[in-house]
């Protein structure tokens, strides 16, 4: 499995998303956002950061990098995009999940972890998981409030592209165990017809002992066990 | 072509929760301006172009708005004015 992981100017993330990919094995290619050509991988990674500034709005002047022309294009063929944190917000702006990310309720940025139930282990994500287990990862963030229109929340809700929840260590979703006061406790979702995923927390930050969890390293191998070699 | 200046508001749209609005109501509500309902906090935008006429502008800006300085999901705008600077 070859991963493209995109950098963009103010993201800070790439190097941990290289490494948990190359964690479980695959190539790792690094794309820039002035590139025009994904370079043969085939799942692509917009990792966390900042991406110019957040100016405007986070991931709003991403969005029309070029190399996101061929993201886009890539997402169309059903190709695999991952999108975490400042991702998430990218994939957003870009329709190519529904809803917004907003300022987090507290207006306080959220550095700590958190509890996350795997709603859906059915995905190309989380097929090493399985649906209901609670696995720890980092958040990082100051806009991180998924919201979206009443009807979107529902049919999201009911084709089970809710694929991560913000729950207690007990799994119970509380107001207390959201960070950020996301609609449904919603930390992931993936479109309708499954290839891309965004995603708040911060997977890829924990498939280490050495950093306090390997949870997050079931994601990258759900991938790399679904997509060819 | 003559340069027009075009000033657009954008605003949480009503019904998307606003922490930065309330976070001000409650501030004002502290200081005693307790005839304030609702405060939201959004962004005022300036732009400088040229266009043919003052309508050109104003439709040039809402593509603008349409495709990126506004997020249609959660966010309203308006013209607030298009003047010659």
């Amino acid at each position: 499995m070859k991963v493209g992981i995109v950098t963009f100017p103010g993201s800070n993330r790439e190097v941990d998303a290289s490494l948990a990919a190359q964690a479980v094995g695959a190539e790792v290619v690094t794309l820039w956002h002035k590139d025009h050509d994904l370079q043969g991988a085939d799942v692509i990674i917009l990792p966390g950061g900042f991406s110019y500034g957040d100016y405007l709005r986070a991931g709003a002047i991403a969005r029309f990098s070029p190399i996101m022309q061929e993201v886009v294009e890539h997402a169309k063929r059903g190709g695999p995009v991952l999108g975490i944190c400042n991702g998430f917000q990218i994939l957003c702006e870009a329709h190519l999940l529904p809803g917004a990310l907003l300022r987090n309720a507290s207006l306080r940025f959220a550095s700590q972890w958190v509890t996350l139930r795997v709603e859906n282990a059915d995905t190309l994500f989380t097929s090493a998981y399985e649906a209901g287990q609670l696995i720890r990862v980092p958040v990082a963030h100051g806009d991180g409030r998924f919201t979206a229109d009443a009807d979107t929340i529902t049919a999201l809700e009911e084709a089970g592209q809710v694929v991560f929840r913000y729950v207690d260590r007990q799994g119970n979703p509380l107001p207390a165990a959201n960070p950020n006061g996301s609609l449904n406790d919603i930390a992931g979702i993936v479109n309708d017809r499954g290839n891309v995923l965004g995603l708040m927390p911060h997977p890829e930050d924990a498939v280490d002992p050495l950093l306090g969890s390997t949870d997050g390293l079931g994601l990258f191998e759900s991938l790399l066990s679904r997509v060819a070699a | 072509m003559t340069r027009f200046r075009v000033a657009v508001h954008i605003v949480p749209r009503k019904g998307v929760l606003d922490p930065q609005g309330k976070a001000v109501s409650d501030a004002l509500h502290a200081l005693g301006f307790s005839a304030v309902h609702e405060t939201r906090v959004g962004r005022h935008l300036v732009l400088d172009l040229d266009a043919a006429d003052r309508s050109a502008a104003e439709s040039s800006v809402r593509g603008m708005c349409d495709k990126l300085l506004a997020n249609p999901v959660t966010e309203d705008y308006e013209i607030a004015g298009v003047t010659t600077p």
